[in-house]
């Protein structure tokens, strides 16, 4: 299996097996959105999320 | 089965205390003591305990040998009796004040007395797991923790144990507190009439727990400013400090993560997605768990770090029987599994 590096936060990610380019996943500790972006050697992008705003 | 008893099992302290224990798995609960109380029911005031003991409050003189005494009292009391209490019992667990202070002089500038027993202030361990894990595996005498001390010792520990936090420049912890922190005594203002609704800032600075920030993190320059929140349970600690020049958000999620690793109640609450995004006390009740929250300005070195805790839990009776798992060499999570409630 093999693992990537989460851009915010450095956590290690393992990847599952048959996961494809494009796909979106989460990082276990931080939580963002990463796009998986290439796979030998596997690499992942913030991917845009939705953000909350509680101020009017 | 490890036998204990409880010296004042009248309060929110003792009851939950009670709680933890009834549910342990290693202990027989032997004696509970109530002067106010004597001969009533333990579920009279611990209402949420009914069919779960048949208990009563015994007479304190009337104590009988333990292996372990759990302290429950108001502060100043145990103090006065810790030589006698020593005699029942070769373990000692005090929830209050009296012996969380290592250095006398220390105690009486906070607490604007002389105290004591000086002698027996260096017999004691402070109780917090997440800082003394070791010692107090070793320790016959252990003290209690303040709740308010507890939300912000846990919210500085990651930033102080990785050396994060530029010295130089003050720490500041905004506090929000429960109801349940003043106790099961009433006054005038617990009065539902004025304690519903209010945001009630009743503490500036000076607060007695400041001492524990200031002898457990070794950070001098400290405020904390408490204010009154409409809950019952729960305390919300929000700390301001500078981190040192170059520290990047990257570096804070290395200590955070670090110190929720080493530590089986201690949680990093920093979600992207949902609702709970930071650290909550809401979700916390009953549980053991201190929820840890950051965020840093990196243009000006700004880190504010949060810590949520029940008060009754982390910031005293689940910290007590976390220290007896550890003194006694059970598992350290025994009896405290209990993950809260949600919705709540």
């Amino acid at each position: 299996m093999s693992a990537v590096t989460c851009p915010e936060c450095e956590a290690q990610i393992g990847l599952d097996a048959g996961i494809e380019v494009g796909e979106i996943i989460v990082c276990s500790d931080c939580g963002v959105d990463l796009e998986i972006t290439a796979l030998d050697p596997a690499a992942v992008q913030l991917a845009p999320m939705e953000q909350e705003d509680w101020g009017e | 089965m490890t036998t204990i008893s409880i010296i004042g099992g009248s309060g929110y302290g003792g009851g939950e205390l009670l709680r933890l224990l009834l549910g342990h798995p290693q202990v027989e609960i032997k004696q509970v003591t109530s002067r106010s109380r004597m001969g009533e029911y333990v579920y009279q005031t611990h209402p949420n305990l009914r069919k779960r003991t048949q208990l009563k409050f015994s007479d304190p003189l009337q104590l009988e040998p333990v292996d372990i005494l759990f302290l429950a009292q108001p502060h100043g009391q145990a103090q006065l009796h810790i030589e006698a209490y020593a005699k029942l019992a070769p373990k000692i667990i005090d929830l209050a004040a009296d012996f969380r202070l290592r250095d006398a002089a220390f105690y009486e500038q906070w607490y604007g007395e002389k105290h004591a027993a000086p002698e027996w202030l260096s017999k004691f361990v402070y109780g917090l797991p997440e800082l003394h894990r070791e010692e107090i595996s070793k320790a016959s005498y252990i003290s209690g923790v303040g709740c308010n001390a507890t939300a912000s010792n846990l919210a500085l520990l990651p930033l102080v144990k990785a050396d994060l936090i530029d010295l130089s420049a003050p720490v500041i912890l905004e506090i929000k507190v429960g109801s349940s922190e003043g106790g099961a005594e009433g006054n005038s203002g617990s009065h539902h009439a004025e304690r519903a609704n209010v945001v009630r800032t009743f503490s500036a600075f000076g607060h007695r727990h400041t001492a524990e920030v200031i002898q457990e993190m070794g950070v001098k320059d400290v405020s904390l400013t408490m204010t009154a929140v409409d809950i019952v349970r729960g305390v919300l600690a929000t700390a301001h400090a500078k981190v040192k020049q170059g520290v990047t958000t990257k570096d804070l999620w290395k200590a955070y993560r670090a110190v929720a690793n080493e530590n089986p109640f201690v949680r990093v609450v920093k979600e992207q997605r949902g609702i709970y995004r930071v650290p909550e006390p809401k979700i916390l009740s009953g549980s053991n768990y201190a929820d840890l929250g950051f965020e840093l300005d990196e243009s000006n070195g700004h880190v504010v770090s949060i810590c949520a805790i029940d008060n009754l839990m982390k910031g005293a009776s689940g910290s007590a029987v976390q220290c007896m798992n550890l003194m006694m060499g059970w598992n350290e999570t025994l009896g405290l599994e209990f993950a809260g409630l949600h919705p709540i």
